[in-house]
């Protein structure tokens, strides 16, 4: 019987992620492990991991500015939102799914929880989209732009505007949930949660303008690539070849 | 050369990650060939011994027969697109209670050529968890099986128990508990993968 393949995916690099508590972070603090990560063998179950597709999608989910289904346009800025998935060697994951949230314009979430606040909703906007990365590992999305919105971590705490991301990759080891952040916000300095990423690695979380994906009287353009924990050996490997 | 970009950093899922994540019916997997239901369930426990009233649990699994749905897994091992192994379940924010709908996985294979004991894999994340949490369980009927397996054989033995998902003897289809302790007495067991 052919063996299955067990990719050794390379170390994920804590130093460069949050630590676990964070306590400018309020809830951080008694949801941290106190305990030491435990190395394990690599086996099949943690180099696997679910996909390529695990779930239909369709193109229309990549357009949030209409997939509320409801025949109407939402209201805001309309933002293209796009970039590559990529490995630590800058090869593009392709096949893998990208999911996104996010809040309306006024910074307003379509959840239950999120009620406290007289921000209006949007009855054309769900702000949940899905698609799929192409062979270059490149997503893309047309939305609003999100607003920020305040909340109860500290007084007069406000999140940045920013779009949640999960990804899978090619493995469970390499899942990666983040957000994207817009360049030049002024509250970025001012948010625990963007700033419990280390000031080395921080701003890889910011999407830039970038004036070729805007299109002409239609939206403006933002690009931000994701980098993905990856198989390690292929780096040695490329120098080889080369 | 080749460029070696940093990883994007995590950030937390935050309160509102069920607009997009753990849709109604995730939390079940269907039936394959040779599967025997079983139910999952349990709750996650922040330092407090508080239950954490909305922790998003991803698991991945292989087959009754251990196959991996993944195209790693060059196996025939009655793979099929209609079983992914794949369930995402939020807890419940009144009970705190998470429940998951799968099959039995069959065993599968470690690097040293021995059958690892029948085990599931689970990321744990939340509101206030900057990071995945990644762990796997075991079932407590399989008593044999657990103490042979190169992963559970590596955990201080002191610490095991928190990995053994314990069956509800009578239940039907057959329920394993199995609760996550973020921190304190009785911590999880958390791996670096």
């Amino acid at each position: 019987m052919t063996e299955p393949i067990v990719r050794h995916y390379g170390p994920r690099a804590y130093p460069d992620h949050p630590p676990f508590s964070y306590p400018d972070y309020r809830s951080t603090v008694k949801r941290a492990p106190s305990q030491d990560l435990l190395g394990i063998v690599k086996t099949l179950t943690e180099s696997t991991g679910p996909g390529p597709i695990w779930s239909e999608i369709s193109e229309d989910d990549a357009d949030l500015t209409t997939n509320a289904g409801t025949g109407g346009e939402a209201i805001g800025e309309r933002i293209i939102v796009t970039g590559r998935v990529l490995d630590e060697h800058g090869i593009g994951v392709p096949g893998t799914i990208v999911e996104i949230w996010q809040t309306n314009a006024a910074g307003r979430y379509v959840h239950w929880r999120d009620s406290k606040r007289k921000a209006p909703l949007d009855p054309n906007f769900i702000g949940v989209g899905q698609c799929v990365t192409d062979e270059e590992g490149t997503y893309r999305f047309l939305t609003i732009r999100p607003g920020p919105y305040p909340w109860g971590n500290h007084p007069n705490a406000w999140r940045p505007a920013h779009i949640h991301f999960s990804l899978m990759g090619p493995a469970i080891g390499s899942r990666l949930v983040t957000q994207m952040y817009f360049e030049g916000d002024p509250l970025l300095p001012l948010d625990p949660i963007y700033n419990s990423a280390p000031g080395h690695s921080r701003e890889r979380m910011i999407g830039s303008y970038d004036h070729d994906i805007t299109e002409e009287g239609w939206a403006t353009g933002w690009r931000w690539d994701i980098v993905l924990r990856s198989e390690e050996g292929i780096l040695e490997e490329s120098e080889e070849d080369e | 050369m080749t460029r070696h970009l940093g990883q994007t950093p995590s950030q937390t899922v935050g309160p509102f990650y069920s607009m997009r994540l753990a849709a109604e019916g995730d939390n079940v997997l269907p039936i394959p060939d040779g599967g025997q239901r079983i139910v999952v369930k349990g709750k996650v426990f922040d330092a407090d011994g508080k239950h954490v009233e909305d922790a998003l649990i991803e698991t991945w699994q292989a087959n009754p027969v251990g196959g991996y749905n993944h195209p790693d897994d060059l196996r025939e091992l009655g793979q099929s697109r209609e079983f992914t192994g794949f369930a995402r379940a939020q807890t419940d924010f009144q009970t705190g209670e998470y429940r998951i709908e799968t099959v039995k996985p069959g065993r599968v294979p470690d690097p040293e050529g021995e059958m690892q004991a029948p085990h599931i894999a689970m990321i744990i994340q939340g509101r206030g968890m900057l990071n995945p949490l990644f762990t796997r369980f075991y079932f407590s009927d399989e008593l044999q099986a657990n103490q042979q397996d190169i992963v559970l054989r590596a955990v201080p033995a002191g610490r095991r128990a928190t990995l053994i998902a314990t069956l509800d003897e009578g239940s039907d289809p057959p329920t394993y508990v199995f609760d996550v302790r973020l921190q304190g007495e009785s911590e999880t067991v958390f791996f670096d993968v």
